[in-house]
């Protein structure tokens, strides 16, 4: 309805009331020739000119009505009435009977085939009786004749006028405008009052990916911490830096081409007579880890001209696996990695950073498990109690680097360096109920989960 | 990571102990397994093939499912993980493995021949072993186990078991031409060569990933006995003559690879386990193994290697305080039966027995202590030295001009670094040929190819993905793109790259010149007008991806540092797109 017809409405309610005492809405209706629902409309739009104009007040009754079925029985009879009316005089044959249903009636087996008859001539039909007179129908009739009768609530208004009834209505203002100011009209005029119950307008805006939000979390989380984040721009990576360096045997599984991804060589030919082994330790590939990278910088370190200095490194970023994907894999994904070298490092040292680091997560308790790892003596696989999920999760490894992998990189004997990787996509999915990686990441991400996401805080549950 | 399956009553009686599935997880836990799913031989047949009908018969014994770790071959089996647990909960002492010398020893002779194919072979007899039903399983399980792991999938070992009392040595391991190479394979009724061999398993369902190791070469390597009776075609089938079976007594066992150290590490493995069976526990006869040169080398080794730790050495790398008879008790308990040496006091003498060939290394040994101790009791602690954060540059202005595209009405995609060729090149209309891309030498999809060298195609795949959102789509993202390079070490390198498209009933190419412009301005480079030497500009240029005349390099400092431009028609039909788009995209590295 527009506007211009709620005003007409509200202006012929208004002419209705002047010339009576009191008026329900219903009958109001029925009077205006209009639906019920746009009159309570148009009163709610008087209301909003003030409150005195006009005196509501609701009111409910029941009242008795009949169902469609009623209808039918009140036009043509009770069904048992029906069934008298279609015997005739002289007798109907039983089966013909039964095609229309059958009572008061009677079976004559004098004669062969039997014959329905007509016990009696006439007879009354009270059903249709009380149908036709509802208002006289007792609460114990209404029970009775429930497939015929029924009582719904109805709700209505009770309308009168008010202490400051009038017929016109002066049009409210909807909003403070510049003219109002220079012209100081806001003083005067009425405002429409607002409703606090609906939303605001939605804001124009771009939004930030979920799980790039957590990385930022993470971020700040390290270097809070104090973190020197790594260069990690750098997908190929040799094999020797991914796996040689790192102490992987070259028979490793890992190593396979079905777990890597290997980059086809783009210059000429290779064949200068290495042996095999360091054509091996020379293939590019997109890296398993982003421990590649923390080989070099522990190479770095120990190769400074002012000599080794104690450091903390950490990166967030992407790597690859050329493995089965399914709802929680993908070939590609982000590794959050630690590192930290110092002289002397203990494993309760380790068990300790983790324990800060994942309390700046929201997360106080944790657990460590044996593991194996072919970089890490000993080596820790790392749970931790997610109280919604309310169960232990394993969220990443850890462990101290072997010395056969710290030693051949130059650092000084003594030196041990702490290392754990853990997934970002794990964690963003648990935080954003996410169940399937790719409604997260990838083109089939779903652009309405970004930009109704929250803010990434991880401290705050 | 193995798993290996046993049936959960066996495990408790050979524990002693009943433990719920809870407590069984715990010791689990503790020792670095994992109890990894609780099941039965008819739920796992439901489950992996759908076939109820099979299912129906199948035993409803509850079986225990555990993850072992990859390099603990010796708990591959029943028998080694119940040794191990019980040594760990402190209930005996670890088994100490001896020789028993027959009158005359099994002798295994190697054939120059092998060199070609299949250079290595050891060989161990058990004697007067006593196999269960459930025993005999678990002898074929562990060398399934063995064969998938340490061996890598046959590859580097193969393992052939025999019942010695069907044979007769000295044994010859030979290479020949496979049709010279005649005899009835485990578990058939005819007899095959070599040649007819590989078509016969050319379809098993376990046996064909084990051809290709061997089937285009000239020679197959073989086993025969004195009577030239074949006793395996390793790494494929063992002959079915000396198969062994519930009644076997005797067992002579071989291992032929390409890879010695292994194999000496799988037939220790598969003797230490196995000699629990024989009537004399933890005895096993020697073989001689007569090598292409004539020596003769007795295996299996069975080597127990005495590592000597500092007891300081070893608190200080865990964290703890321990003495050192506490930290004997506890390595004793890990299998490394330990003594403190009794001249220092400070040392302890640790045995490694030939069940534990994955400790090469002082530190293996603090790691057994670490988990003895227990890793959750070890006191927590924190690194005592200050370091000053600091973020990569080039992090740092990413993360700081994602919020500044974000707040220019953008909105943030994430999309794979990972595509097909034709993403990069023939829906941009682009030769593949000609970009500098970087090619995945094993794709095992199309989606996988090669590494992308424009984010577009990603943002343009986001954008049918959501077709159900209102428009505009305004989508942008700032990652990395990989481009060869013939002066980087590796022939490539990353380039990070902003990315933005405007997708809406017209192109709006304003729209993204206007985020150009906004994100130029936040970096305070300015606009390059009239004669002014600095700052950005665009200079017209035709790209086939882009509607003709509608397209701009994007310069700064007089340099290309991107493009931008209103997508061509063909471009967003390839891409399954029916409204305009109008995209900029330039690497952010200069403004570092």
């Amino acid at each position: 309805m527009s506007s211009s017809e709620t005003s007409e409405l509200t202006e012929r309610i208004l002419k209705y009331l002047e010339g009576v005492e009191q008026v329900d809405s219903l009958r109001l209706a029925e009077e205006l020739g209009i639906e019920h629902q746009l009159i309570v409309g148009a009163v709610k739009s008087i209301q909003a000119h003030g409150e005195r104009l006009l005196h509501v007040e609701p009111v409910t009754r029941k009242s008795l009505e009949l169902t469609e079925e009623g209808q039918e029985v009140a036009q043509n009879g009770s069904h048992e009435a029906n069934v008298f009316a279609s015997v005739p005089e002289e007798g109907i044959k039983r089966t013909d009977l039964l095609a229309s249903g059958g009572a008061s009636v009677c079976l004559d087996r004098s004669v062969e085939p039997p014959l329905v008859r007509r016990k009696v001539s006439a007879i009354r039909d009270p059903v249709l009786d009380h149908l036709l007179q509802l208002s006289e129908l007792s609460a114990s009739d209404v029970v009775e004749f429930k497939r015929l009768v029924q009582e719904p609530t109805i709700e209505s208004l009770l309308l009168s006028k008010g202490p400051e009834f009038g017929t016109a209505l002066a049009k409210l203002a909807t909003d403070l405008t510049m003219d109002m100011l220079t012209s100081g009209e806001w003083e005067e005029l009425p405002f429409k009052p607002y409703n606090f119950d609906a939303l605001g307008a939605v804001p124009a805006r771009g939004h930030l990916h979920p799980l790039l939000k957590m990385r930022s979390e993470f971020r700040q989380i390290f270097l809070e911490m104090g973190f020197a984040e790594m260069a990690t721009n750098n997908y190929v990576e040799p094999s020797f830096w991914n796996f040689d360096s790192l102490f992987q045997p070259q028979q490793h599984p890992a190593r396979d081409a079905h777990d890597t991804f290997y980059v086809k060589q783009s210059t000429g030919s290779r064949g200068y007579g290495y042996n095999w082994q360091l054509i091996e330790a020379e293939k590019n590939l997109l890296r398993t880890h982003t421990t590649a990278v923390s080989a070099r910088t522990l190479y770095q370190l120990a190769t400074r001209p002012n000599g080794f200095k104690p450091a903390k490194f950490f990166t967030i970023d992407k790597v690859f696996r050329n493995e089965a994907l399914d709802a929680t894999h993908l070939a590609e994904f982000h590794q959050v990695e630690g590192v930290i070298a110092n002289v002397d490092f203990t494993l309760g040292d380790l068990i300790g950073t983790l324990q800060e680091l994942f309390r700046k997560l929201g997360i106080e308790e944790l657990q460590f498990k044996p593991t194996y790892s072919p970089y890490t003596e000993p080596s820790m696989e790392i749970y931790c109690y997610h109280s919604g999920l309310a169960e232990w999760l394993e969220v990443g490894n850890s462990g101290i680097f072997r010395p056969e992998l710290v030693l051949p990189m130059g650092l000084p004997p003594g030196v041990n360096v702490l290392a754990w990787g853990l997934s970002l996509e794990r964690p963003t999915m648990i935080k954003y109920g996410i169940n399937n990686i790719s409604d997260l990441v990838g083109p089939r991400v779903d652009l309405k989960m970004v930009e109704d996401g929250p803010i990434c805080r991880l401290d705050h549950n | 990571m193995p798993t290996i399956g046993v049936k959960r009553d066996l495990l408790f009686d050979a524990l002693g102990k009943k433990y719920t599935d809870d407590e069984f997880q715990e010791l689990c836990f503790a020792f670095g397994l994992e109890l990894d799913e609780v099941t039965t031989e008819k739920q796992m047949l439901t489950k992996e093939q759908g076939d109820v009908a099979a299912a129906a018969d199948a035993s409803e014994e509850i079986i225990y499912r555990i993850d072992i770790p990859a390099n603990r071959y010796d708990l591959l089996c029943l028998e080694g993980l119940v040794t191990a647990l019980r040594v760990f909960q402190g209930k005996v002492k670890p088994p100490k493995f001896e020789f028993v010398e027959p009158a005359q020893r099994q002798v295994l002779k190697i054939n120059p021949s092998t060199a070609q194919i299949r250079p290595f072979a050891v060989a161990a007899v058990l004697r007067n072993v006593t196999f269960t039903q459930d025993s005999y399983n678990s002898f074929i399980d562990l060398q399934d186990k063995l064969h998938q792991n340490i061996c890598r999938k046959r590859t580097l070992v193969a393992i052939g078991t025999h019942d010695l009392d069907t044979i007769k040595g000295p044994f010859s391991y030979e290479a020949l031409p496979p049709e010279q190479i005649k005899f009835v394979p485990l578990n058939q009724t005819q007899e095959l060569n070599g040649i007819q061999l590989m078509d016969f398993y050319a379809t098993h369902a376990q046996l064909k990933q084990y051809l290709p190791i061997i089937r285009d070469s000239p020679v197959y390597p073989v086993i025969y006995d004195a009577n030239r009776v074949v006793l395996s075609l390793p790494p494929i089938i063992n002959g079915d003559h000396s198969k062994i079976s519930l009644k076997t007594k005797n067992v002579f066992i071989e291992c032929t690879a390409t890879d010695l150290t292994k194999a000496k590490v799988v037939l220790d493995t598969i003797v230490c386990l196995f000699s629990e069976h024989c009537a004399k526990k933890f005895t096993v006869e020697p073989c001689d193994v007569v090598q292409t040169d004539g020596t003769i080398i007795s295996y299996p080794e069975l080597a127990v290697r005495t590592e000597r730790v500092s007891v300081k050495r070893a608190n200080a790398y865990i964290g703890i305080n321990e003495p050192a008879n506490k930290l004997a008790d506890m390595l004793t308990r890990m299998y490394l039966e330990t003594e403190v040496d009794a001249k220092d006091g400070d040392s302890l003498n640790v045995k490694i027995p030939p069940t534990r060939h994955d400790v090469i290394h002082a530190c293996d040994v603090y790691e057994d202590i670490a988990i003895a101790f227990g890793y959750n009791n070890i006191k927590k602690s924190l690194p005592a030295f200050m370091q000053i954060a600091k973020q990569f540059p080039l992090n740092k202005l990413t993360e700081q001009l994602r919020e500044q595209v974000a707040q220019s009405g953008f909105t943030e995609a994430l999309t794979f670094t990972l595509c097909s060729r034709d993403d990069i090149a023939l829906k941009l209309n682009k030769k593949i040929e000609a970009l500098p891309a970087v090619h995945i030498g094993n794709p095992k999809t199309l989606e996988f190819q090669v590494v992308r060298t424009t984010l577009l195609p990603g943002l343009l795949k986001t954008l049918v993905a959501n077709r159900k959102m209102p428009l505009p789509m305004k989508l942008f993202e700032i990652s990395d793109v990989v481009l060869a390079d013939e002066g980087a070490e590796v022939g490539a390198r990353n380039e990070r790259r902003l990315c933005a498209v405007n997708c809406n009933k017209s192109a709006g190419f304003e729209v993204v010149h206007g985020l150009l412009d906004r994100v130029m301005q936040v970096l305070s480079v300015p606009w390059k007008t009239g004669g002014a030497d600095k700052g950005y500009y665009l200079q017209a240029t035709e790209d086939p991806s882009y509607f003709p005349g509608r397209c701009a390099n994007v310069m700064y400092n007089d340099a290309v540092i991107g493009r931008i431009g209103v997508l061509h028609p063909s471009v967003l039909q390839a891409f399954e797109l029916t409204t305009p788009c109008s995209v900029v995209e330039f690497t952010i590295e200069p403004f570092v």
